[in-house]
């Protein structure tokens, strides 16, 4: 008997390599690295990213499936490992002073960041439940290991046990549900779950459902949706700042791919089904994240808050579940990558400006910042008013769109929803603009230290870019567009 | 060339990205040498543009305008169906405005890289004043009208900021605003009236809009025109939103003589002349264009005889020729309206740099009657001025002199008797205050303080050499439009032609020389008469004007106030806008508004405790609810597929 | 097709039963007669000393992570090599199985230079 092998094709998920075999190299090389030298391994890091990058522009029109079919190169998964790929080049240059600021082993966090970021862009190019899984481990063990990096803080310890045990148990639910479609398809793929959906419909059977239902969990979990949000706040404060930033942003892209792949590929056959679910979760999202943000004085807690509430808006755009949903899912994610990235580096910023392990977390540490950090305190308040959603900020943009996709498939309410929450929301990040120009600096003299220039050049460059796309969207709307057409097979 | 139009707005938006990244770091000399050459090139291209263009035939096989382009330069708004594309329209009349727009621009440039020298913000003058020209590029270029408003907005910006560049200075930050808030009612208008066309016709972009225009039900048509214009009296300073250009002296003079005499003022003539079709299909506006027009050119130029402030007189005699302009648009003859345009820029901006120059050397006097004798101190600067006074009061074969004559003829022709009357009367004015100003600035005894004596001195010869290019150019410019019965044919009519095809009063009008020959004299004689009047006045008989002013001193302080409008605007409309505004906000505002407000604020602070009370940090107590909400999915799933609702 | 997984219900049900019974049967049935020798934690025949609740060092868990991850990982070979005759490209199968083998020998190098191996 004679078992053949599939060519591989490689080349089609030559990036997530480049980005894992740089991840190796980086861990070996740094353990021959004296101490004092091993911040230079970012260097190396941020070049296997960038060529990364440079490969997802070299496939851009591909469509590929490799591995077996178990893995899917096409326009949906290279814009979105785009954004993954943007979100751990800014975490990169937002950690090459902070890293060693506050003592993180260097070799192993960016090596773990790597890692996780290979997971993230397998797990947008997965179209079978088993890469789906092994994805999402490979991105959440890196994870856990890297919320808990910061071994001098007993809160990053405890925000990693927390993760880990909630990750555990939602992992477990994600399983079960898989374990349930494959009993019902008798296949993994998820090409072969949408054709089994075709033909039965919503006469189903309700293990199926179940099935569905489980693995939207699992999924959920990951992008902190309400009420399996309750980790974010906990694991966003204690994580190392610049962890917290690169996973707001990266680990939600990647969840949202697989949402996307699970409900419109996979799923589309139930699609009346989970647009309630996806609704309701929506809605209790955007509501419950906002409101908690309200009262936060401790900025990761708010900025972890209001990256759930921003889950939220998200997922009213997947709710559409139609071609200008995705289209918005798309830019809004692209720019809140962005723009959240970049709110987070501002806070290591204000850190490296105090003095105490906790500095640049609390309200009152952005205090009179315009007085003193003029520029810093101008891309903070830029990147607030993009989070509001101000005119003619990108997030302004980027919130127009997922909400009239919203309108247009006759979720009216869940607009309505999305901008008053937006109103609200207004409140707390507009209170970071007061704070840092309307109140002054109390009690400790200021220190002039000098910000490391590549934290300079990623908040610049977070800043610029919600500016940039605010004005210029169809810059990227136009990549978008492509890309969703080839998805919804027009 | 064509495919690179676009370089004309980049130019000066890279002038403007440079010095602001590094006009910090630069000595003066290089960010003025950065901005200049930012502006020539740009003109350069344009003129590049303007010579291939030239080479095109002018129709096309179907009879459209065979010089027009639409050339796409990226797409700015996608949003579902509502899709923005922002492109150029390059034709005869967005080149000509480029050309004027970029070449004078180019010239007060370098005026200014001397003329500002001593200041401090060097760079962000210059920052600013590429902007501008970026900014009216964006104006003139642009293929729609939401581009013409993104540069309608943005040269309104500059302006403020130009005029309130000595913000230090009370009186400059007050003038700025004055004009900020003045142009605001006027673009409101202007922002209804798009609004407007979106509604009815669907497209903001020319070339869907204008070929449209024709459908337009009448009553749609006036009131899109009425709001259009109403936006143009804001920014081309016509009754009665004029107020604020004469404050806008305020500026430097370069400023002065490059947005609010040259450039950023004509962009409401332009506006008009741009959308010839939507006015043609209102007669009514088109009318009311036209009296508008002609009745602030008479108005401004009465307020101009008498004023004693230089740079005001200037002022004013441009709000009466955006005026004399609009007359020229209103009636029909928007190449005449255009060709106006052109002149005028160069004669405005000449008169503005002979002002400065004279500034310069009487260390910023602006007072006429504390000057006089400069012709023999300055002589290059009494030269120049010398052809602006000829330029501007329609003394044959100088610029103004054409592009006036054209105007009135068709005032005459297609408008009506009195409109021509008023022209007449006005260029009478004008030739008055002209050489008012001259007579009373170069010739007579000199009235210059004892210790400014001394200071005064010609200008730099980078001053007088922008000032004689434009010296030339107010003299000869005049040939592009040569009047039919001169036989050699009107360059500037032909070129524009295809443009303006559609206009039926556009058709060259022959075999009216009689008629030409009349009112060329009339004019003439009216000019002559200014000329004799100012000749007799302050020439003369020196004094005298003081001693008529005082036989009637009640008119005379009501000209000179400006007959008061400012202050009948602030009794009107500023007082009691500010005591409504006191009035809501102590009682409306406080106890309604506010309090609906913090009830809300309070109510979702409330919800915002509640909700951060769940978030115990305890393990145990994350997983019950995940639990929770996990039991409540799984039974929804359940109870909809077996019940199956 | 929910019948599908009868047999998964049966194997439960068996297995669940069968140490059911095999823990109540003694518990019920057998004769208890408890002297301090039977009572006594069995320890491979040695005396016990001291409580058992301590804490041991945390070597021991890195040791036994380490045992774990490589045992497991390298038993995955098994299979490989017992297909390995029959794989069509035969470079292909000992590409794949020679990354695989590379990565763990990559983290060994890892686990060995950072000490992981030392017993202090």
């Amino acid at each position: 008997m004679e078992i053949s092998i599939a060519p591989l094709n490689l080349l089609a998920i030559a990036p997530q390599i480049v980005v894992s075999v740089t991840a190796l190299v980086v861990l070996l090389v740094g353990l021959f690295l004296p101490e004092e030298h091993r911040g230079r391994i970012a260097w190396p890091s941020l070049a296997g990213v960038l060529i990364a990058a440079g490969l997802l522009y070299y496939l851009w029109d591909r469509n590929d499936l490799t591995l077996s079919a178990m893995l899917r190169t096409d326009g949906y998964s290279l814009f979105l490992n785009l954004i993954i790929l943007i979100a751990a080049a800014l975490a990169i240059l937002f950690s090459v002073d902070y890293a060693g600021r506050v003592r993180l082993p260097r070799t192993e966090y960016y090596s773990l960041l790597l890692l996780s970021t290979t997971g993230m862009m397998l797990m947008t190019a997965a179209v079978n439940l088993i890469t789906l899984f092994l994805a999402l481990e490979m991105l959440s063990i890196a994870l856990y290991v890297l919320v808990g990096l910061n071994r001098a803080e007993q809160r990053s310890g405890e925000a990693a046990i927390k993760y880990l045990v909630l990750g555990a148990f939602s992992s477990g639910f994600l399983l079960y549900g898989m374990a349930l479609v494959y009993g019902q398809v008798g296949s993994m793929a998820l090409d072969d779950v949408r054709v089994h959906l075709l033909s039965t419909g919503s006469q189903s059977p309700v293990l199926l459902w179940l099935g569905l239902g489980l693995m939207l969990i699992g999924f959920g979990f990951k992008v902190a949706l309400v009420p399996f949000h309750m980790w974010t706040p906990d694991v966003y404060q204690g994580a190392p700042t610049s962890v917290t930033a690169f996973m707001s942003a990266g680990t939600k892209v990647a969840g949202f791919a697989a949402l996307g792949r699970v409900t419109l590929v996979a799923f589309s056959g139930l699609q009346n089904v989970w647009i309630w679910v996806l609704a309701v979760l929506a809605a209790l999202t955007m509501t419950i994240g906002n409101l908690a943000a309200l009262r936060q004085t401790n900025l990761k807690r708010m900025l972890a808050y209001s990256s759930i509430a921003h889950a939220g808006y998200v997922l009213v755009g997947l709710t559409a579940a139609n071609r200008t949903g995705l289209d918005a899912v798309f830019f809004y994610l692209f720019i809140y990558a962005f723009m959240n990235t970049g709110a987070f580096a501002v806070l290591i910023a204000a850190h490296r400006l105090g003095s105490s392990p906790v500095a640049g977390e609390n309200l009152d540490d952005l205090a009179g910042l315009a007085e003193h950090r003029p520029w810093l305190a101008a891309a903070m308040a830029l990147l607030m008013f993009s989070l509001t959603g101000v005119p003619p900020l990108a997030g302004f943009l980027g919130k127009l769109y997922l909400f009239s996709a919203a309108v247009e498939a006759g979720l009216i309410w869940l607009a309505i929803l999305g901008v008053l929450n937006s109103v609200v929301s207004a409140y707390y990040y507009l209170r970071v603009v007061v704070t840092m120009y309307m109140r002054d600096k109390k009690g400790a003299e200021v220190v002039p230290a000098p910000l490391c220039p590549a934290l300079q050049l990623g908040i610049a460059v977070a800043a610029i870019a919600t500016v940039f796309w605010g004005l210029w969207p169809a810059s990227i709307l136009n990549l978008v567009t492509i890309t969703t057409r080839s998805f919804f097979g027009g | 060339m064509l495919n690179y139009v676009w370089l004309i707005p980049l130019l000066p938006l890279l002038g403007v990205l440079v010095n602001v990244a590094l006009g910090r770091w630069l000595s003066r000399r290089i960010v003025a040498f950065l901005a200049c050459l930012a502006v020539v090139a740009s003109f350069l291209v344009a003129l590049l543009v303007f010579f291939e263009m030239l080479g095109l035939p002018t129709e096309t096989e179907a009879g459209g305008n065979g010089r027009e382009r639409i050339i796409p330069i990226f797409s700015w708004i996608v949003a579902g169906n509502f899709q923005v594309e922002a492109r150029i329209l390059l034709d005869q009349l967005s080149i000509l405005m480029a050309l004027v727009v970029t070449g004078v621009s180019a010239i007060i440039h370098v005026y200014s890289a001397e003329y500002m020298k001593e200041e401090a913000y060097y760079a962000r003058y210059f920052i600013w004043l590429n902007l501008f020209v970026f900014m009216m590029l964006v104006l003139v270029l642009g293929d729609s009208f939401l581009t013409m408003y993104v540069g309608w907005e943005g040269v309104g910006l500059c302006s403020y900021l130009l005029i309130g560049y000595w913000f230090e200075k009370e009186s400059a930050a007050q003038a700025g605003k004055k004009a900020f808030i003045v142009n605001r009612v006027g673009d409101f208008g202007f922002a209804l009236g798009i609004m407007l066309i979106f509604a009815t016709l669907g497209s903001l972009s020319f070339e869907d809009v204008f070929p449209a225009a024709k459908s337009l039900l009448p009553g749609t048509a006036t009131a899109i025109a009425l709001l259009l214009f109403l936006g143009a009296t804001g920014k081309s300073a016509q009754i009665p939103l004029y107020v604020w250009l004469p404050d806008a002296m305020e500026g430097p003079t370069p400023v002065s003589a490059l947005i609010h005499a040259a450039t950023m003022v004509t962009a409401g003539v332009y506006m008009v002349a741009r959308c010839h079709a939507i006015f043609e299909a209102s007669p009514l506006a088109s009318s009311v264009v036209a009296w508008i027009g002609a009745i602030t050119a008479l108005y401004a130029a009465t307020i101009a005889l008498v004023q004693k402030d230089l740079k005001r007189v200037l002022a004013y005699s441009t709000i009466s020729q955006l005026g004399l302009m609009f007359t020229g648009v209103g009636v029909g003859a928007y190449a005449a309206g255009m060709f106006h345009l052109t002149t005028h820029a160069f004669f405005k901006a000449l008169l503005f740099l002979c002002a400065g120059s004279v500034m310069h050397a009487l260390a910023g006097e602006l007072d006429i009657f504390k000057m006089g004798g400069l012709r023999h101190k300055m002589p290059y600067t009494f030269a120049t001025f010398l052809v602006g006074v000829f330029a501007i009061s329609g003394i044959p074969f100088f610029a103004g002199f054409f592009s006036k004559e054209e105007i009135l003829f068709s005032e005459f022709v297609y408008g009506n008797p009195v409109l021509w009357l008023l022209g007449e009367i006005t260029a009478g004015l004008t030739a008055f205050y002209a050489f008012r100003l001259l007579f009373v600035v170069f010739y007579g005894k000199s009235r210059i303080a004892k210790k400014l004596e001394a200071h005064i001195h010609e200008s730099p010869s980078l001053m007088l050499a922008p000032m004689i290019l434009l010296a030339i150019l107010a003299f000869i410019g005049g040939y592009i439009g040569l009047p039919p019965v001169w036989g050699l044919g009107n360059a500037i009519d032909r070129f524009l032609h295809p443009v303006f095809a559609d206009v039926p009063l556009a058709q060259e009008a022959t075999g009216r020389a009689t008629l030409e020959w009349f009112i060329m004299a009339a004019s003439l004689l009216a000019a002559g008469l200014g000329f004799l009047a100012a000749y007799w006045l302050y020439v003369r008989k020196w004094g005298m004007a003081e001693r008529m002013s005082e036989s009637a001193p009640g008119l005379y302080r009501l000209v000179y106030d400006k007959y008061r409008i400012d202050e009948l605007y602030n009794t009107v409309i500023v007082k009691p806008l500010q005591s409504l505004g006191t009035a809501l906000s102590s009682t409306v505002e406080k106890r309604g508004i506010d309090g609906a407000v913090h009830g809300l604020a309070w109510l979702t602070d409330r919800a915002g405790e509640g909700v951060r009370r769940l978030q115990t940090g305890l393990v145990r107590n994350y997983a019950l609810l995940m639990f929770v909400g996990i039991v409540l999915l799984v039974a929804y799933l359940i109870i909809r597929r077996v019940v199956g609702f | 097709m929910p019948e599908d997984y009868g047999p998964i219900v049966i194997l439960a049900v068996v297995a669940v039963g069968l140490s059911a019974i095999a823990i109540a049967a003694p518990a019920l049935f057998g004769p208890k007669r408890p002297t301090e020798t039977k009572l006594a934690p069995y320890e491979s025949g040695k005396l016990p000393i001291g409580p058992a609740r301590r804490r041991f060092s945390v070597q021991y868990y890195l040791y036994a992570t380490l045992f774990l991850l490589f045992d497991v990982a390298f038993l995955l070979l098994f299979p490989w090599a017992v297909v390995f005759r029959d794989l069509a490209p035969k470079m292909t199968g000992l590409l794949i199985a020679g990354i695989f083998a590379l990565t763990l020998v990559a983290g060994l190098v890892y686990v060995w230079k950072r000490g992981g191996l030392e017993w202090e």
